[in-house]
């Protein structure tokens, strides 16, 4: 059974008297341990996909089932809960806590989850370790490299040991340099048993996961899984050096 | 999310806008400190009230005192007795729900002398012996008149500090205290011997504030001519008097003498005539109408000043005051010239004087506490709008509604109980400042009770304060919220 199991999501807003669909009828399966890329250009609808399979938002439409559960009609607080237990966030803009340090930052998730804080402390340390920032667990956000603040944010996504990771443009703040190592990281996650999904508008991103979903006018153009097709042997990071 | 997290999350916001906490704390530390400061006020007076309500001899006595004659008795106005030796007789033998009966025979234009200084004393009064009960009076030194000075008409009296003050100096004048008792003195030129003195009576205020000047060395009198400062200025203490203060100065202003001494030397001989001696106690006279001082009269007023009576119990006062008047209708042959003053009226008119001070300090103090609280909803509305990027990101890691209501509910509450407990702080200084600003003659009393009022309001303040900010902050959308720039 897959991770991840969308059967007719639709996602229609109201606007001015006239109907949005942000996503028609979408079917979707996501497997744990996979590495994907959700593309498509702005207004696409690929942030409303990411949005709903995050359990930020619940589709006007259809039924999601998330490890087995159906969480189309969760309630605001079971969704809260799934977040915290279920699903890891990074952000574009990193979205760190100013006004805490990166151990507090990491520890936030736990926190909300009701952890003590001996047990918040050792499994932010080992976050923080797996994404090589355990020697900035004291510093303030501002005081490191966009680069750094984006590690720091990955390790709280994974703090929680989430079912699946979503990653919404998670380079499109950083230099290309920076960008990529951050791609490594995820790829390394990847490896070692994450599942991640990458939300870009940019292919070239979108290149390095071997499975690529392609986002137009709400309906899913491309399902495209390099492993099942053959086409890519192993992950490609260096940007514009891609198997024709 | 713990409690105790959410307590330590709030600690760390306020203490990340030292400032603006700061000022939004001020408006609940003044709402506590003015509201402490208040009731202390209140208590202080209340206290003093009540103080000067014992001194005057507490609610069980009632004054007999002359009323003009109803008007459908109009015509019996001749036949009218007044208050005599009759009628505390009858009461005495006829009211047993009166425990005390005490007759006073005052006179004015009594003039004490010794040496070359003399007084006139406020209250010049032949009396019973058991007036010191009645009238809560303590003999401090020597002793009261007794029956048997009463019954031979002895020129004893009794008298009060201030008295004494005047003929034989202030222990502030003179470095001592003088105690007259066994001295001569002349009572419009009659020699009286001194046999005792009341205590110094004062309020608790006056007495710690002489007990502080005597502790200091006595001040250097200011430049110019000694003078009088006219009414008010009694005594050797500066500051204002309270009614309260009056009522102690009119105690201390007092001589007693035996009533047979009062009739026999300043009423019945007082008159050119001099007739009339003796046995009054069970006359019944027609008696003069016309005023009932010492001037000269052919025949002497037997009527009473006054007539006390103490009461056996306060719960029976509409009987006990029923019975009397049943009596001395019969004595005052049925003529309704006497009316019963009770003290009712003024402890009702300090219940009422106290309750009002309450009432208006405990609102103001209150809007005072509430402007507070409107301070912190306004800081924690502007403090929110500037974190809707933290809340959605709060939320979309896993905050519940409940976790982000209790984070911003907790916070307004935390600002609030640091304003309280420091308002309670501020409270014992500005209770110390309005005793600087105003000598009071009530020391103002912090109560625990007024402390913990305060304090349970300030917190009430604090989450009234916090619900909408919190609720506002609860419903944000994790989406738009993320979005917000």
């Amino acid at each position: 059974m897959a991770l991840i199991e969308l059967r007719g999501v639709s996602k229609i807003y109201h606007l001015g008297g006239e109907e949005i669909r942000a996503l028609d009828n979408v079917d979707l399966d996501i497997n744990g341990g996979e590495f994907i890329s959700i593309i498509g250009p702005s207004g696409s609808g690929k942030s409303t996909l990411m949005h709903i399979l995050g359990c930020l938002d619940s589709p006007t439409k259809g039924s999601i089932k998330l490890d087995g559960t159906e969480i189309a009609s969760a309630s605001t607080r079971d969704l809260a809960r799934i977040r915290n237990e279920k699903i890891g966030f990074v952000f574009q803009f990193f979205n760190l806590l100013p006004k805490l340090n990166v151990l507090q930052n990491v520890e936030l998730p736990l926190v909300y989850a009701g952890c003590g804080s001996r047990e918040r402390r050792e499994r932010a340390m080992e976050a923080l370790r797996l994404v090589e920032m355990d020697n900035r667990a004291k510093h303030r956000p501002m005081q490191l490299s966009g680069g750094q603040q984006q590690r720091a944010a990955i390790a709280r996504a994974l703090v929680n040991r989430p079912k699946i990771v979503f990653a919404d443009e998670p380079t499109g703040n950083l230099d290309s340099h920076t960008g990529e190592t951050i791609l490594k990281l995820f790829h390394d996650l990847s490896r070692k048993g994450s599942t991640i999904a990458l939300v870009t508008h940019d292919p070239e991103i979108a290149a390095v996961t071997p499975r690529k979903i392609e986002i137009r006018d709400g309906k899913i153009a491309k399902n495209v899984d390099a492993k099942l097709a053959g086409q890519l042997d192993g992950p490609k990071f260096a940007v514009g050096n891609q198997p024709g | 999310m713990h409690l105790i997290n959410a307590i330590l999350v709030g600690l760390k916001e306020i203490w990340a806008n030292k400032f603006r906490s700061m000022l939004t704390m001020l408006g609940i530390i003044l709402g506590v400190s003015s509201l402490v400061a208040m009731s202390a006020l209140v208590k202080g007076m209340e206290n003093g009230m009540k103080e000067a309500l014992i001194a005057i001899g507490g609610l069980e006595k009632v004054r007999v005192e002359e009323q003009d004659i109803p008007v459908w008795q109009q015509h019996l106005a001749d036949q009218a007795v007044g208050t005599t030796m009759n009628d505390v007789h009858a009461l005495i033998r006829s009211a047993p729900l009166i425990t005390m009966v005490v007759p006073e025979m005052r006179t004015r234009n009594i003039t004490m002398t010794r040496g070359g200084k003399s007084i006139s004393p406020w209250n010049f009064i032949g009396t019973w012996p058991n007036a010191v009960e009645l009238n809560q009076h303590v003999v401090a030194h020597g002793r009261m008149f007794n029956a048997l000075d009463d019954e031979n008409a002895r020129n004893v009296c009794v008298i009060g500090t201030a008295v004494r003050d005047a003929l034989f100096g202030s222990p502030e004048q003179i470095g001592r205290e003088v105690i007259p008792v066994g001295e001569f003195v002349n009572i419009n030129n009659q020699r009286f011997k001194i046999i005792g003195m009341f205590e110094h009576y004062e309020s608790d205020q006056d007495k710690k504030r002489r007990e502080l000047q005597t502790a200091k060395p006595p001040e250097p009198k200011g430049t110019g001519p000694e003078r009088s400062r006219g009414y008010g200025s009694m005594g050797s203490k500066g500051g204002s008097r309270s009614m309260g203060g009056f009522v102690f100065d009119l105690k201390n202003n007092s001589v007693y003498i035996p009533l047979n001494t009062m009739w026999l030397r300043f009423r019945a001989a007082s008159g050119t005539s001099g007739t009339g001696t003796g046995g009054f106690g069970g006359r019944s006279s027609s008696g003069s109408s016309s005023g009932s001082g010492s001037t000269a009269e052919f025949v002497p007023d037997p009527r009473l000043s006054t007539l006390s009576v103490k009461i056996a119990d306060i719960d029976k006062m509409d009987e006990a005051l029923q019975q009397a008047k049943n009596v001395m209708l019969h004595t005052h042959k049925g003529i309704e010239d006497f009316s019963f003053r009770t003290q009712e009226n003024w402890s009702e008119g300090i219940t009422q004087a106290i309750s009002n001070a309450r009432m208006s300090g405990g609102i103001i103090a209150a809007i005072s506490l509430l402007v507070g609280g409107i301070g912190i909803m306004n800081i924690m509305l502007a403090s929110i709008t500037e974190r809707v990027r933290e809340i959605g990101i709060r939320k979309a890691i896993g905050a519940t509604f409940f976790d982000v209501f209790t984070q911003i509910l907790v916070e307004s509450v935390v600002i609030a109980i640091l304003g309280g407990v420091a308002g309670l702080f501020t409270s014992n200084m500005l209770v110390k400042l309005l005793i600087i600003l105003s000598p009071t003659e009530n020391t103002p009393v912090i109560t625990v009770e007024s402390m913990f009022l305060a304090f349970a309001f300030s917190v009430a303040v604090g989450i009234l304060a916090g619900l909408f900010p919190a609720l506002k902050a609860a419903k944000l959308n994790p989406i738009q919220a993320l979005r917000y720039e």
